[in-house]
């Protein structure tokens, strides 16, 4: 029997869509009409306005269209709506999946520069996305792990690059030398600032650190007789494979080796290396969570006065936060200053922070492999959009926008434990015994 | 009398120009359950916080186990085997509870963490069925027993509760100060117990205080206060 209500009494479907499309199409005409139907055109006598009524015309149809196609399939009331967050049966079984998963893309990156149809550029973003990882990955201790939030980031990343540029110039100390340096003078810096602000959270932390960020390039660009000021450094020298330069002289990398000379050879050993120290970075993260200093970093994310009842002191967990994420950078810094052989203060912006912290937010505060998913997607995406340069940032905000709505808490939300109460094993242990026999 | 364990002597305490504590006296001895009980914003919370270093006392003194403990900073306080479950428990909600535990144990450098851990599992079984669960998604209840088993993880001499009975249901509450008890029955445990329900603190304890105001009105054993009609007239008539 059908309803005999549903013609008469409610208004159909259709009507309810329609009307509302009609409201859509009235807020589009309101919005549109002043900001693409008038527009003022500078003419000999002065400025006039043109009209442009049939771009209106354009906007305010698509948008009624598009209403009421999402009001009749999408949105058709009655139909039964999808879960807005992941289930957590579908949750676990990607947690499972991603175990998986990270060892396969390392192994990917490992082999990627030696398949037959990579070619250079495939490289040089490569060595660029590892760089944000690794960047992402240091910040992820300070940001992610003991939830201290830092907007001045790059500016252990522009102390690593200069050390490295600075102690080459002055001292001809090779890159081999530089690299722990750099990280030590990095983590002496981290150390530097973190005293002052030891007392903040949250968004005075915030301020400060962006401000300590500022400083630093500011100093780089103002120092100049010995920064080279906004001229930067150029000439840096080029890392050197245990001594041997990859150049076309006789004791080069490809001479010894018996290669023919490419310069990919410097390709692609700056790829592994940038590589290597970036899983540096994630298997000291790794270790050190399940240590002591690690839980404690967690801990103070999560209730610093528990903590400090707890006898943890709050000093030295956030100094060693700050002086290992800033050692991380300093790594990075070092790094960059050799593979760009020339920097200048240009490179160490406040974008550059706000870039790895999107990452690090992005990718899951703490999830070590949502920040290297996030840095390739952030990092990759911003390359595939190198055309279209104008288009840039409004895709990033919109890409992170997105992400926030639909992953509010990042790409990898869930945070694996530490430590583990074995219990399955025991009953499994048991039941071992029991069937024996 | 013996030397006290832990020994407060006119401890005053200010949050900017306000007092919170005027000249606070308590005494709590070895292997005493002592209770203070009081309105809300007596300052109770404010003492046990002050006994921890944060804020510090302004004038008083704080000794404890025969050691000036008034200017010492917190997470040194905590190294001196005396425990707190805070105000709000306070636990790491992002944290397994098994994790939450294992920092109670911190401070004893992990010495023995497992044998400890297995005790608490014995007092609180519901912990171990939750043992994976992040600390966050626990009942009331739960987390209160994790605040509790968390801070016995540092075998205190002296553990410190705030209202451990607070928004939990009667009956785990009454299981709470049960446990408590138990501690303090067969292992000697000293217990300093602020407290709003103060027909159960008074029951539970050896002695206990009546702060109003920032001030020790009354104090005597136990069940004496529980007899006294001021007592019963502020905290219990109705309250019960």
């Amino acid at each position: 029997m059908a309803d005999p209500h549903a013609g008469a009494g409610a208004p159909s479907v259709f009507a309810v869509a329609f009307k509302d499309a009609a409201f859509a199409a009235l807020v589009a005409l309101g919005l549109a009409a002043p900001m693409l139907g008038l527009v003022t055109v500078q003419t000999q006598s002065g400025i006039e306005l043109e009209q442009h009524w049939g771009k209106v015309a354009i906007a305010v149809a698509i948008v009624f269209a598009g209403r009421l196609l999402l009001n009749l399939t999408l949105w058709r009331p009655g139909r039964k709506k999808s879960l807005g967050y992941v289930p957590p049966k579908v949750e676990a079984r990607l947690a499972r999946f991603a175990k998986y998963l990270a060892p396969l893309a390392i192994l990917g990156a490992v082999v990627m520069p030696m398949l037959p149809f990579t070619e250079r550029y495939a490289i040089d973003l490569g060595i660029l996305v590892l760089t944000y990882v690794m960047l992402g990955w240091g910040l992820n201790i300070v940001v992610g792990l003991a939830g201290l939030l830092d907007l001045g980031y790059v500016a252990f990343y522009a102390v690593g690059a200069y050390s490295y540029a600075l102690l080459a110039q002055y001292f001809g100390l090779s890159f081999w030398v530089c690299l722990p340096l750099a990280g030590i003078l990095a983590a002496f810096w981290g150390v530097i600032l973190g005293f002052p602000v030891l007392r903040l959270r949250g968004d005075y932390l915030a301020i400060v650190t962006l401000a300590f960020g500022e400083i630093i390039r500011i100093v780089l660009l103002n120092w100049y007789w010995f920064t080279g000021g906004p001229n930067g450094i150029s000439g840096i020298p080029r890392p050197s494979f245990f001594g041997l330069d990859f150049d076309r002289g006789d004791d080069g990398f490809a001479a010894t080796f018996g290669l023919t000379y490419s310069p990919l050879h410097r390709i692609v050993f700056l790829y592994y290396l940038i590589l290597a120290l970036a899983l540096l970075t994630n298997v000291v993260t790794i270790r050190l969570r399940r240590l002591p200093i690690g839980r404690a970093w967690e801990a103070l994310r999560e209730d610093e006065i528990a903590c400090r009842s707890l006898g943890i002191n709050t000093v030295n967990t956030k100094l060693t936060a700050f002086a290992l994420g800033a050692m991380f950078a300093g790594f990075a810094g070092s790094f960059f200053a050799t593979r760009q052989g020339f920097i200048s203060p240009e490179s160490f912006v406040f974008m550059e922070s706000a870039l790895i912290l999107a990452i690090v937010v992005l990718g899951g505060m703490g999830s070590q492999f949502g920040v290297a998913v996030a840095a390739v997607v952030m990092i990759g995406g911003f390359e595939l959009f190198r055309e279209f340069s104008d288009y840039r940032m409004i895709t990033f905000g919109l890409v992170m926008v997105l992400i926030m709505i639909w992953r509010p808490r990042g790409l990898v939300s869930t945070r694996s434990p530490s430590v583990f109460l074995k219990e399955k094993k025991a009953i499994s242990g048991s039941l071992v015994q029991e069937g024996h026999g | 009398m013996t030397e006290p364990l832990l020994s407060i002597r006119g401890v005053t305490a200010y949050y900017g120009a306000i007092a919170a504590l005027k000249g606070v006296d308590v005494d709590v001895g070895e292997g005493e359950i002592v209770t203070l009980i009081g309105a809300n914003g007596a300052g109770k919370s404010t003492l046990m916080m002050t006994i921890f270093g944060a804020p510090q006392a302004r004038d008083g003194s704080i000794v404890y186990d025969g050691q000036d403990i008034t200017r010492t900073p917190t997470h040194k306080i905590a190294q001196l085997k005396i425990a707190q479950s805070p105000e709000g428990r306070r636990i790491f909600p992002r944290m397994s509870v098994i994790e939450n535990l294992k920092m109670g144990a911190a401070v004893t450098g992990y010495a023995h963490y497992e044998a400890d851990l297995q005790r608490m599992f014995d007092i609180f079984p519901r912990l171990k069925e939750r043992a994976n669960q992040r600390g966050g998604t626990l009942s009331g209840g739960e987390q209160q027993m994790l605040a509790i088993a968390r801070a016995l993880m540092s075998r205190p001499r002296l553990l410190m509760l705030d209202e451990p009975s607070l928004g939990l249901a009667p009956l785990i509450a009454k299981q709470i100060f049960a446990v408590i008890a138990e501690l303090n029955r067969t292992e000697g445990l000293t217990v300093f117990l602020v407290e709003q329900n103060a027909y159960h603190a008074l029951k539970l304890a050896h002695r206990g205080y009546v702060m109003v105001n920032g001030q020790i009105t009354l104090s005597g054993a136990g069940r004496e206060l529980l007899e006294r009609e001021e007592v019963r007239a502020a905290y219990l008539e109705g309250g019960r």
